[in-house]
C-alpha cells in the first residue's frame, strides 16, 4: 500500500499557501506603519577558550555599538585574591586568576563614562562558579544602555514570535513538501532530506560570502544544484535499489547511511564553525511591536511564492498530475501510460530544489553549518506527520502548525526547550489522532 | 607508523567497556527490530535514561542497588510512555516517533532550568565511587600485552563482558521459549498472530520493556569510564547501534557481539592508520580532525552497502530477516 498525495480539490493548497502569505503580511503591516531603521550589527562573542594554560575571566563591555573603555572590573576568589582589570580601547577586560575556583566579578559603575550606565543598576556583580571551568577562559558580560528592546508586553512578544514562527513554519514547508512528495511516490522516509538543507546552504554560502556574488544569485545556484543533486541521488541511489526490489525499511536505513556520510562529508569540507550570511539582509524593519529583519520578509515572500509554484504545478500541469497519479497508486498509472520513473526522478529534482532553497534561507534565518540541516529534519518529518504522511497539503499545514508551535512555546517554556515542545506535541496528535490531521485512516499500521 | 601501537589500541577496543555498552545497546535493539521488528530508532534514550538515573542518585548518596535499580524501573516506565502511543502505528510512523523521544529526552537534560539535577550541557561527574567501592580486585596493574589495565579498568571490563554474556544467554532463553516464537510470529505477520488470538500489542510492549531495559544497563556500563555527557546521546548514537546491529546480524546471538568489536577495532585502525599517515606526511591536505570524520562518512557508506548489499549481517539467515515493511 503506498499512501497518496491528498490534495482535493488542489485550489485548497493554492488557497492555503495565499493564506498564508496574507496572514504574514497581516502581521507585518497590520499593526503600524513601516519604518526601517538601521540595525546595531551584533556583538561579536568573545573567545571562550584559548589553548594556554593560564586561566582568565574576561569580557567585552559595549554600549551598543560603542565600546567602553576605562570602566573597572574586580574580580575576587578565595584565599583573598583579587584583581581589577581596566577595558582598553576594545572594551576587552580579562583577569589571570590562579585556580578554577569561585570567584565574583563585580563592575564599578562608577567608572563607566558619562551616559553609560548599567541596564540593570542592581546588577553590578556575577559569580563564576567552580564546576563551570571547562574551559580556560570564563566570559562574564554586563549589559550596558537602555534596554530597547521592542518585546515587552506579552502581546507584544505574541506577534513578534507569531512573525518568527510563520516565517520558520513556511521555511520548513519548503523542505518537508519534498519529503511528503518522495513518501508519496516511493514510500520512502527519506532521512538524508536534512542534507539536501545543508547542501543548498552550503553551496549559497559559497556564492555568496566566499565569491562575493548577489545573494539572488546564489540562491538561483542553489536552487539548480539542489535539483542537479536530487537528480543524481535518484540516478545512482535510489533508481537502482527501485529496481532491485529493496524494500522500504531497507531503504529507509539507507538513507539514513546517506545522511552520515554527507554530514560528515560536509564537516569534513567545511569544518564544525557556522558560518554567518552576512550578505546585506539583516536590516531590521520595525512594523509597531513587531521588530524583523529584510531577510525574513524575503524569505517569506519566497517561501510563498515557491509553494503556490509548487501547487500550481501539482494541480494545472501534466507532470503534476501525474504526479499525484503515480502517489494514489503506482501500478495503475503505468498502466494509464504514465512514465513513473520519470515522475519519480521529476520528483527527486523538486524536491531536491525546494530544499536546497529552503537551506538558503534557513542559512539566512540562523547561520550555516555543517548539521543545521539535521537539526531541522525532524521538526520537518514532525511537519509532514503532524500533516499526515504522503500529504502535500497535510505537509504545508503541519509545518506552520510546528513553526508556530516552535517559537511561540518559548513564552512561556525556556527557549531550549523549543524544539522538544514541538515533537511532543508529534506524539500527542499521534495519540488522538495517529492518521495525522489530514491524512487518511489506512494509514494506521 | 608506530604498527605496534596501532594495532594494539585497536585490539584493545575488542574487550573495552565502550565496547560492550554498544554490544549490549545493540543486543536490546535486536530484541526491538531483529525479533520483533519493531523500528526502534530510540535506543539512544535508553542509554541516557540508563546513564541520568544512575548517575543523579548516586551523587545524590544512594547505594549502588539503587542507582542501578532506578535506572532500571525508569527505563521500564519510558519504555511503556514509548510504547502506549507508538505500538499501534505502522512501523515507519514508530520510526520517527521515537527518534523524536529520544530527542525530547535528550533537550530536557540539556535545558539548563535543570543543570541542578542533569548539570546541563556540563553533564554530570563523580559518581564512580560506589562502583570501584565494591571492586574486589587489588590495587595495581594487571595484564599482558596490549591488555594492561588497573583494578578500576579491569573491573568495569569484567563486570560490562559479563552483563553482555548474561544478556545474551537471556535472549537465547527467551527466543527459543514459546514467548520468543510469538514474538517473531508478529514480525513475520502481525495479523496472523493477531487471528491465534494473541495479545500482539501487550507482546510488543514486553519486547520494547526487555529491549529497554538492556540498553538502560548499556549506558550505565558506557559512563562508568567517563562522564555523563548529554552530547553523547545524539541519534548518531542509535544509527551507530543500528549499525552494529545489522553488521553482525539482527536476529542472531552473536551479531550484535561481533557487530561491536568490529566497529570498534575498525574505528581504532583507520584512526590509528589515518593519524600514521598524516604525521608522516602521506596525507598532507588532510589535519587530524578531518582524519577523525573521514571514519564517520567511512561508517554512513558502510551502512548503506551492508543494507543493500547483506541485509541480514554476517551471521544472519537470509530467510529469516527479510525487511517486511
Amino acid at each position: 500500500m503506498i499512501a497518496g498525495i491528498r490534495i482535493g480539490p488542489g485550489v485548497r493548497f493554492i488557497t492555503m499557501a495565499l493564506l498564508a502569505l496574507a496572514l504574514c503580511l497581516g502581521v507585518v503591516l497590520g499593526s503600524g506603519a513601516l519604518s526601517a531603521s538601521a540595525s546595531a550589527p551584533a556583538p561579536t562573542p568573545t573567545p571562550t577558550s584559548d589553548f594556554t594554560n593560564t586561566l582568565t575571566i574576561g569580557g567585552v563591555l559595549r554600549d551598543d555599538d560603542n565600546v567602553v573603555e576605562g570602566a573597572e572590573v574586580t574580580v575576587e576568589g578565595a584565599g583573598g585574591f583579587s584583581e581589577v582589570a581596566t577595558s582598553d580601547d576594545t572594551g576587552r577586560w580579562s583577569v589571570v586568576v590562579p585556580e578554577k575556583g569561585e570567584y565574583t566579578v563585580t563592575i564599578d559603575p562608577e567608572t563607566l563614562p558619562d551616559g553609560v550606565e548599567l541596564r540593570d543598576p542592581d546588577r553590578v556583580s556575577a559569580t563564576v562558579a567552580a564546576n563551570e571551568w571547562q574551559t580556560n577562559s570564563i566570559t562574564r558580560s554586563f549589559p550596558l544602555g537602555v534596554d530597547d528592546r521592542q518585546t515587552t508586553g506579552f502581546f507584544e512578544q505574541f506577534l513578534q514570535r507569531l512573525a518568527a514562527g510563520l516565517n520558520f513554519g513556511l521555511l520548513i514547508a519548503l523542505a518537508a513538501i519534498g519529503i511528503t512528495l518522495i513518501f508519496g511516490t516511493t514510500g520512502l522516509n527519506n532521512f538524508a532530506h536534512g542534507e539536501m538543507v545543508t547542501f543548498g546552504a552550503i553551496i549559497a554560502w559559497i556564492v555568496a560570502v566566499l565569491l562575493g556574488v548577489n545573494i539572488f544569485v546564489a540562491m538561483l545556484v542553489a536552487l539548480v544544484l539542489g535539483g542537479a543533486f536530487g537528480y543524481v541521488q535518484d540516478w545512482l541511489l535510489w533508481k537502482p535499489l527501485r529496481k532491485k526490489g529493496v524494500k522500504l525499511v531497507q531503504a529507509m536505513i539507507v538513507s539514513i547511511g546517506l545522511a552520515i556520510a554527507l554530514r560528515y562529508l560536509y564537516l569534513f569540507f567545511i569544518d564544525g564553525s557556522t558560518k554567518t550570511m552576512n550578505v546585506g539582509l539583516s536590516e531590521a524593519i520595525v512594523i509597531g511591536p513587531v521588530r524583523i529583519t529584510t531577510g525574513s520578509v524575503v524569505s517569506m515572500v519566497i517561501s510563498v511564492v515557491a509553494l503556490v509554484a509548487v501547487g500550481l504545478f501539482l494541480t494545472r500541469t501534466r507532470v503534476g498530475k501525474a504526479t499525484r497519479a503515480v502517489s494514489d497508486n503506482p501500478s495503475l498509472a503505468a498502466a494509464s501510460g504514465i512514465d513513473v520513473d520519470r515522475i519519480i526522478r521529476t520528483v527527486w529534482v523538486l524536491a531536491g530544489a525546494l530544499a536546497a532553497l529552503a537551506g538558503v534561507m534557513l542559512g539566512l534565518y540562523r547561520q550555516v553549518s555543517w548539521d543545521m540541516g539535521f537539526q531541522v529534519l525532524l521538526l520537518m518529518f514532525a511537519a509532514v506527520t503532524l500533516g499526515g504522511l504522503g500529504s502535500a497539503y497535510g505537509a504545508l499545514v503541519g509545518s506552520i502548525v510546528v513553526g508556530l508551535f516552535v517559537e511561540l512555546s518559548t513564552l512561556i517554556i525556556p527557549a531550549d526547550l523549543k524544539y522538544a515542545a514541538a515533537l511532543v506535541v508529534l506524539i500527542l496528535v499521534l495519540l488522538v489522532r495517529p492518521q495525522g490531521i489530514l491524512g487518511r485512516k489506512e494509514r494506521i499500521g | 607508523m608506530d604498527w605496534g601501537n596501532i594495532f594494539g589500541n585497536a585490539i584493545g577496543e575488542i574487550i573495552s567497556p565502550t565496547t560492550a555498552a554498544y554490544a549490549l545497546a545493540a543486543i536490546g535493539l535486536g530484541v526491538h527490530f531483529g525479533y520483533t521488528g519493531l523500528l526502534n530508532f530510540g535506543q539512544a534514550a535508553f542509554l541516557l535514561i540508563g546513564a541520568y538515573a544512575f548517575a543523579i542518585p548516586t551523587l545524590a548518596g544512594a547505594p549502588i542497588i539503587v542507582a542501578v535499580l532506578s535506572a532500571i524501573i525508569c527505563s521500564v516506565i519510558f519504555a511503556f510512555i514509548l510504547g502506549i502511543p507508538t505500538l499501534r502505528l505502522r512501523a515507519d510512523y514508530l520510526a520517527i516517533v521515537t527518534i523524536a523521544s529520544a530527542e525530547v529526552v535528550r533537550y530536557v537534560v540539556t535545558t539548563t532550568g535543570l543543570t541542578d539535577f542533569t548539570g546541563a550541557a556540563n553533564g554530570l561527574s563523580g559518581f564512580k565511587g560506589t562502583f570501584a567501592a565494591i571492586n574486589p580486585i587489588p590495587e595495581g596493574r594487571y595484564g599482558f600485552g596490549p591488555f594492561m589495565y588497573n583494578e578500576y579498568d579491569w573491573w568495569v571490563r569484567i563486570v560490562g563482558w559479563t552483563l553482555v554474556v548474561l544478556a545474551s544467554v537471556l535472549v537465547f532463553l527467551l527466543m527459543r521459549s514459546p514467548w520468543g516464537r510469538v514474538v517473531k510470529g508478529i514480525r513475520e505477520d502481525e495479523d496472523a498472530v493477531r487471528s491465534l488470538g494473541k495479545n500482539v500489542y501487550s507482546y510488543k510492549m514486553q519486547s520494547l520493556v526487555i529491549g529497554g531495559v538492556m540498553g538502560s544497563v548499556a549506558g550505565i556500563i558506557f559512563i562508568l569510564p567517563r562522564a555523563v555527557q548529554p552530547a553523547n546521546y545524539t541519534t548518531g548514537l542509535t544509527f551507530f547501534i543500528w549499525t552494529i546491529m545489522l553488521l553482525g546480524g539482527a536476529a542472531t546471538i552473536f551479531g550484535p557481539i561481533v557487530g561491536a568489536m568490529i566497529f570498534w577495532v575498525v574505528l581504532s585502525l583507520t584512526q590509528g592508520i589515518l593519524y600514521g599517515a598524516i604525521e608522516s606526511g602521506a596525507l598532507g591536505f588532510m589535519t587530524t580532525t578531518q582524519a577523525g570524520q573521514v571514519r564517520f562518512i567511512l561508517v554512513g557508506v558502510a551502512l548503506m552497502l551492508l543494507v543493500i548489499f547483506r541485509p541480514q549481517g554476517i551471521f544472519g539467515n537470509k530467510k529469516e530477516l527479510s525487511f517486511s515493511v
